[in-house]
């Protein structure tokens, strides 16, 4: 089948049950996108279909066909940029597996809501598991990536 | 290929390539210098890791680190330090675990004899190596320009990696590493004072990793992809203890893409072409157990057990002295409590996972090796090759919490024997689902303390019994004859047994349970428990006698400055003993791990439903020599925040010796919506470096069970609040 990823379409020998999570990470190789617990439950493997977060591990890869897909490694603009700038200059990564689904969450929402309050972060990202517990400076990232984009 | 910034020279040097090594006798210290070119035969060296910094002419420094890092932060503390004494450039530092060599890389906490990453030390055992190592380097750096330059090397400076002299001449360190390689190695040479540090200390040496970490960059064991690399999932024993009886591998292989279905010592591995094929294939596995053998009691049971135990003497006597009886005796007024610790799961959120390869007498394992000698030698065994034939390449993990340092290699021998199995025919990477993680055993152990505590009618202490039942986690494995003495293992009782608080007659005894469910160190170890109980026992006694909990705390930490100052530092940010606003509830704790003392003081709002939301931390701490204080204040936050979602929801229950938790819907960790603001002070310290890993952690429980009692008149005493609420 073909799948769209990142802006380009590849064709993905795939069976049509294998979920989206493996095939971009076993068959595209694109590893940033990581496996955490396979029933949507932590967000680790958030990416973009059309610009909606979505689960990759419970998405059946033939489920994305006809649609675009954004992995970690794609993203890209200017909300993106300034959450990326904003993780890095406020050291939010601990361990960093789950960074790039909290990444994919937090540029999800700024592009629908610029300015959130704190309960708005705190709603938007409670699917997003962080063990280390960077929680405190994933909403301090958010907010000042708000700033950053004005 | 590797598709990630591993660097693969470091771990394979080629033949135009090699470590000149320059060791110092005695001190094992030896800083290298990679050169091309020249001395060919050198390439020989039995381990390619035998430096702790290499410089190479592409102007990169490479810094070899004992320690690996699951999110601590090793790797950054250890480049600050190279970074200090060499007057090395952020950008050019890379850090890269080394393994194999215990006489260079060896915890120093632990006396030098075994590499490893535990105990919150890897600062406190880097602090003089790293730097000596850094200022090695430099100066042969200076030796050889001074002789390119015809310069004495006094008049030579370096900064920012880069080498000059007032007549104008430059270098950068790639420039000279070639003809550094040359110098004559130092016998000594001299640190720098700390009025002159630049980046250790500093708040503008920022994490060195962040930038990959924020971009999806950052590699960890399960994104490896060898050439004709497989993937195999286990299936394990649905009971500890339980083993293969009989499995049919037929349904298994009939799944496309699966290739091999193995029996290995811990299971069944299925070994597929990709990930998904090996789970469908693992899927229709039919495996039959011989239970026989295996643990079948539930929590419940443990519990009623542990409880009758609590009742009896202890087995073995932790710490005692004054009078303990005499003293109960002349009690007006005790205090007695149970407490009720449940099993609790890392639940990392990179599963366990390793891949293991095998060329002609050559064996590679990639993967959190957090006790590297012990992996490589339980490896060396299954495959039949030497130990030094054994490379053990450190990956970071995504988390860890403890759970990389098992003493049976669990996730190691999985590895190593599936591609044993297999014939060696390909590179094997065994991942584990959450369900195979959280099913996996090696976990907190649960834990009953019971204690007494005698007052007088002021109030005043007389006598502390305390006895602790529950699992040891070093019984039975290869630390038992090193760490266990008459029956105590330290790390169930610490925290209790060398209580800092002035306690003339105390006694503290424990109980080792006997139980077949494997357990394991679990961030900040027994303290997770004795520092709840011992915490929330002084704020008990405090409520009971009408003292304040803060000052009753100064009065019994008279002797111990770090302690008071410590507290006295949180109390002041946190204005303890304002008013607070309606609703809004305090608790203090304090407690020492690690050599770090570690305050915390947490606002907890209550809710006309009885429900409750922590709002607010404050917490100081002293970990003597802070190296980067921003990661101290985050390893604090998170330390705070994995303390926290432990003591509200955390519980990994058995029921007829099944685990009845799988995946992260019914093994509640924290989520951003219960994170409290948290503020962290620093208390100012030349002392040598203590850990910050862990040591945050102990005292939010307490901390917030102590904020609850304001509320609710009660201490929970029954782990997690979720359950200990409404008990």
């Amino acid at each position: 089948m073909k799948l769209d990823i990142n802006g380009q379409v590849r064709e993905v020998d795939a069976d049509p049950d294998m979920p989206l999570l493996w095939a971009i990470r076993d068959i595209v190789g694109l590893t940033g996108t990581k496996f955490g617990c396979g029933m949507a439950q932590c967000g680790a493997c958030t990416v973009h279909q059309d610009g909606v977060p979505i689960r990759a591990c419970i998405t059946p890869v033939s489920d994305v066909e006809g649609t675009r897909i954004t992995t970690i490694e794609g993203l890209n603009g200017k909300v993106a940029e300034a959450v990326q700038a904003a993780w890095t200059q406020l050291d939010v990564p601990q361990c960093g597996y789950c960074q790039s689904g909290q990444v994919m969450a937090a540029t999800a929402l700024l592009t629908d809501n610029p300015k959130p309050t704190d309960a708005d972060i705190d709603a938007a990202m409670s699917g997003n598991l962080c063990r280390c517990a960077t929680y405190h400076r994933i909403r301090a990232g958010i907010h000042e990536a708000a700033k950053m984009l004005g | 290929m590797l598709p990630l910034k591993l660097k693969p020279e470091i771990f394979k040097p080629t033949r135009r390539q090699f470590l000149a090594g320059a060791a110092v006798a005695g001190a094992g210290l030896s800083v290298s210098f990679r050169v091309p070119g020249a001395r060919a035969e050198a390439a020989a060296e039995p381990s390619p890791f035998n430096a702790y910094v290499t410089i190479s002419p592409d102007n990169k420094v490479t810094i070899l680190s004992a320690h690996m890092d699951m999110g601590q932060g090793a790797y950054h503390g250890i480049a600050t330090l190279v970074a200090e004494e060499l007057e090395a450039d952020r950008d050019q530092l890379v850090v890269v675990g080394a393994a194999g060599n215990p006489k260079l890389y060896g915890n120093l906490a632990w006396g030098g004899v075994a590499q490893g990453t535990g105990g919150s030390s890897a600062m406190f055992s880097s602090f003089d190596r790293y730097r000596k190592a850094g200022a090695l380097a430099r100066t042969m750096l200076v030796n050889a320009a001074a002789k390119q330059w015809n310069v004495p090397a006094g008049e030579i400076t370096v900064e920012k990696g880069v080498v000059s002299h007032a007549s104008g001449k430059q270098a950068t360190f790639g420039d000279l590493a070639d003809a550094a390689a040359q110098e004559q190695v130092p016998a000594e040479v001299a640190l720098k004072p700390r009025d002159q540090w630049k980046v250790i200390g500093s708040e503008d040496f920022r994490r060195i990793d962040s930038r990959e970490k924020s971009t999806g960059q950052q590699p960890y064991t399960i994104d490896l992809k060898l050439p004709g690399m497989l993937t195999a999932m286990v299936a394990h024993p649905p009971l500890f203890g339980a083993t293969v009886k009989s499995f049919d591998p037929a349904p298994a292989k009939a799944v496309k893409g699966v290739i091999d279905v193995v029996q290995i010592s811990r299971g069944v591995a299925v070994v597929a072409e990709n990930t998904w094929a090996a789970m469908k294939g693992r899927e229709a596995l039919t495996v039959e157990w011989d239970d026989s053998a295996a643990e079948k009691r539930g929590s419940a049971e443990l519990f009623a057990e542990y409880l009758k135990q609590a009742d009896q003497p202890g087995e073995a006597v932790a710490a005692t002295r004054g009078d303990v009886d005499g003293a109960m005796a002349k009690a007006t007024k005790t205090i007695e409590a149970t407490y009720q610790f449940p099993y609790l799961a890392h639940a990392a959120l990179e599963p366990m996972d390793a891949v293991a390869h095998k060329t002609g007498d050559v064996l590679e394992i990639w993967g959190g090796h957090q006790m590297p000698d012990l992996y490589q030698a339980v490896a060396s065994q299954i495959a039949g090759v030497k130990p030094e034939n054994v490379t053990l390449h450190v990956m970071k993990t995504g988390g860890g919490f403890g759970r990389r340092a098992v003493t049976d290699a669990d996730i190691i021998v999985e590895a190593v024997e599936t591609a044993k199995a297999i014939g060696w025919k390909a590179p094997v990477k065994v991942l584990w689902t959450r369900e195979d993680d959280m099913r996996g055993g090696r976990y907190r152990p649960l834990f009953v303390h019971k204690v007494k505590v005698g007052l007088d009618d002021a109030g005043n202490i007389l006598a502390w019994q305390h006895r602790q039942v529950g699992q040891s986690l070093l019984i039975g494995t290869p630390f038992e004859a090193m760490a266990v003495k008459d029956g105590v293992d330290g790390s169930s009782v610490e925290g209790v047994s060398d209580t800092k608080y002035a306690l003339e007659n105390f006694r503290s005894e424990v109980v080792n349970a006997k139980v077949g469910v494997p357990v394991l160190w679990w961030r900040s170890v027994g303290h997770t428990h004795t520092a709840y109980v011992m915490e929330t026992m002084i704020d008990d006694i405090a409520r009971q006698t009408g003292k304040d909990p803060v000052e009753l705390r100064r009065a019994l930490l008279k002797d111990h400055p770090r302690h008071l100052a410590t507290l006295n530092l949180a109390a002041e940010k946190a204005a303890w003993g304002k008013e607070m606003p309606k609703g809004v509830h305090r608790g203090v704790a304090l407690h020492e791990s690690f050599g770090t003392v570690v305050a915390e003081i947490a606002d907890v709002r209550m809710d006309d439903q009885g429900g409750f939301k922590v709002e607010r931390v404050v917490c100081a701490v002293d970990c003597g020599t802070a190296i980067n204080p921003d990661q101290v204040r985050a390893q604090m936050e998170g330390g705070i925040g994995f303390g926290l979602g432990s003591v509200l929801h955390e519980e990994l229950t058995l029921t007829n010796g099944q685990v009845d938790q799988s995946n992260y819907d019914a093994y509640l960790p924290l989520r951003i919506e219960e994170m409290p603001t948290v503020e962290t002070y620093i208390v100012p310290s030349e002392a040598v470096p203590s850990g910050v890993g862990e040591p945050g952690v102990p005292p939010i429980g307490p901390a917030v069970a102590n904020a609850l009692a304001g509320a609710t008149g009660k201490h929970v005493r029954i782990l997690p609040f979720a359950k200990g609420l409404a008990a």
